[in-house]
């Protein structure tokens, strides 16, 4: 059956794109979207990037402009968080003591960046929202020592930015190489010799045990070596946790996200998508859950279709980019510490290639390194089995 | 249907050109570039997809 009146909680970029999704499948019912934050919906990846090196305004973050967002005849409710979900009446209340019924709930809600604990010194900051980048950016530019604690893209991104806008950078983190975990050693390798040559320094492979204070102010991050590196700011930047607090007495299965089966369906007529949702990937046979931009426009698509009836298994090629001084980074499948890696075309001694994944003689992903052309034509190979011969360069 | 892109805003992630391939390409930076910018109606949904994947906002679609 078509649901007559839709409500989306969370209005960034996942939230946005189901319901316009919906309106562009042919949707004419009620759709309601309700964000936490009070800003209109706007886009994510800059704010590691540009806005917090200024070259982009927090107003060209907006995902829509104000007219288009009208031309979606949407009710827009921001501010106001949600706190509860009976999905068994699909009614929504929030924090301001709204319900909101509907015949699909669709969650969007997103991420909550961790912190480490006890930190409520000045001078130490998070990076989710535009609000904390701008406060990360007014506290870099009052600043001469940075400590970044978090070896994983948005640390190893945040990092990049504040070295190019010239402060003394140090990268700490548990693991030993930057983005270890999501690229393996080799191109963790060649990350690492790319931060050093622009004058990052690399303090990995220990875990951080607290940050030391004076009069309320960071003054440094101590490491389980009992070394502190000084600093002046700290970007604390060690993942996120699916922002499913307000659905844990939902009874809906919480278990990294809001689990979902293979078509983002958490229950009759609820739905998740982008980062809070964990549903199972059919063809990988395994649950899944996806932090990317792309991964929220093309979920939203997919939920948007099985909203309206279509019944169609999501099974997407995941990818992700990561733009990080000179380099363009895209990343497309499964990657991975433990997968075997061959560069394929490039060389990493010109700064531009691309490497192939593979595990068990297939091909699990491919990583472009400022070949973004090239990576994305191999991608068909995802799936596969591993080539025996390359064929030899012209 | 009229398609414009803006190259500026490209941030060459190719998901244009994986769901209209006839319609979008990459130049050797992964730039996108525009093929068709009057492509037939057959293709409207997905050129639609194609703008709705975009990362970068970076494709419109008139009429």
């Amino acid at each position: 059956m078509t649901p007559s009146r839709v409500l989306v909680v969370g209005a960034s970029a996942a939230g946005l794109a189901t319901a316009e999704a919906l309106r562009r499948k042919g949707y004419r019912g009620t759709l309601t979207l309700l964000g936490d934050e009070p800003h209109p919906p706007y886009d994510r990846p800059p704010l590691s990037k540009q806005v917090l090196a200024g070259s982009r305004t927090p107003d060209t973050t907006r995902l829509r402009t104000p007219e288009v967002l009208a031309a979606l005849d949407a009710e827009l409710l921001l501010g106001d968080p949600a706190v509860h979900l009976d999905p068994r009446t699909r009614t929504v209340r929030t924090a301001s003591g709204r319900e909101l019924g509907a015949d699909a709930v669709v969650v969007a809600t997103g991420l909550r960046a961790r912190n480490l604990p006890g930190t409520d010194a000045e001078g130490v900051h998070v990076l989710r929202t535009l609000d904390d980048a701008l406060a990360l950016r007014s506290g870099l530019l009052a600043a001469r020592r940075l400590v970044v604690v978090g070896e994983g893209v948005l640390g190893c991104e945040i990092a990049a930015t504040a070295r190019s806008m010239g402060l003394d950078v140090t990268l700490a983190g548990p693991r030993p190489g930057p983005m270890l975990a999501q690229f393996g050693p080799v191109v963790s390798e060649l990350l690492a010799a790319l931060h050093t040559a622009n004058g990052v320094h690399l303090r990995l492979g220990h875990a951080v045990t607290g940050l030391t204070t004076a009069e309320g102010r960071v003054t440094g991050v101590r490491l389980d070596t009992d070394e502190v590196l000084p600093a002046d700011v700290v970007a604390v930047a060690i993942g996120g946790d699916p922002a499913t607090g307000w659905l844990a007495d939902s009874g809906l299965r919480i278990e990294n996200g809001l689990v979902c089966d293979a078509r983002c369906r958490a229950a009759e007529g609820v739905y998740a998508v982008g980062d809070v949702a964990s549903w199972h990937h059919e063809l990988f046979d395994a649950p899944m859950r996806l932090e990317n931009r792309t991964n929220a426009t093309e979920q939203a698509v997919a939920v948007a279709a099985n909203i309206l009836g279509a019944d169609l298994p999501y099974v997407p090629v995941p990818y992700f980019w990561t733009d990080q001084f000179d380099a363009r980074i895209q990343a497309h499948g499964r990657l991975g510490p433990d997968a075997g890696v061959t560069v394929v075309e490039g060389d990493p001694e010109t700064g531009r290639f691309v490497a192939r994944y593979e595990r068990d003689g297939r091909v699990t992903g491919v990583l472009g390194w400022s070949m973004p052309k090239q990576a994305r034509l191999r991608r068909q190979e995802i799936g596969g089995p591993v080539p025996s011969l390359e064929p030899s360069a012209p | 249907m009229k398609v414009t892109l803006d190259q500026d805003k490209c941030v060459a992630s190719g998901q244009c050109v994986v769901a209209a391939d006839d319609v979008f390409d990459q130049d050797d930076d992964g730039i996108a570039v525009l093929l068709d910018p009057t492509p037939p109606s057959d293709r409207a949904e997905d050129v639609e997809q194609a703008a709705a994947v975009c990362p970068a906002l970076a494709i419109r679609i008139q009429g």
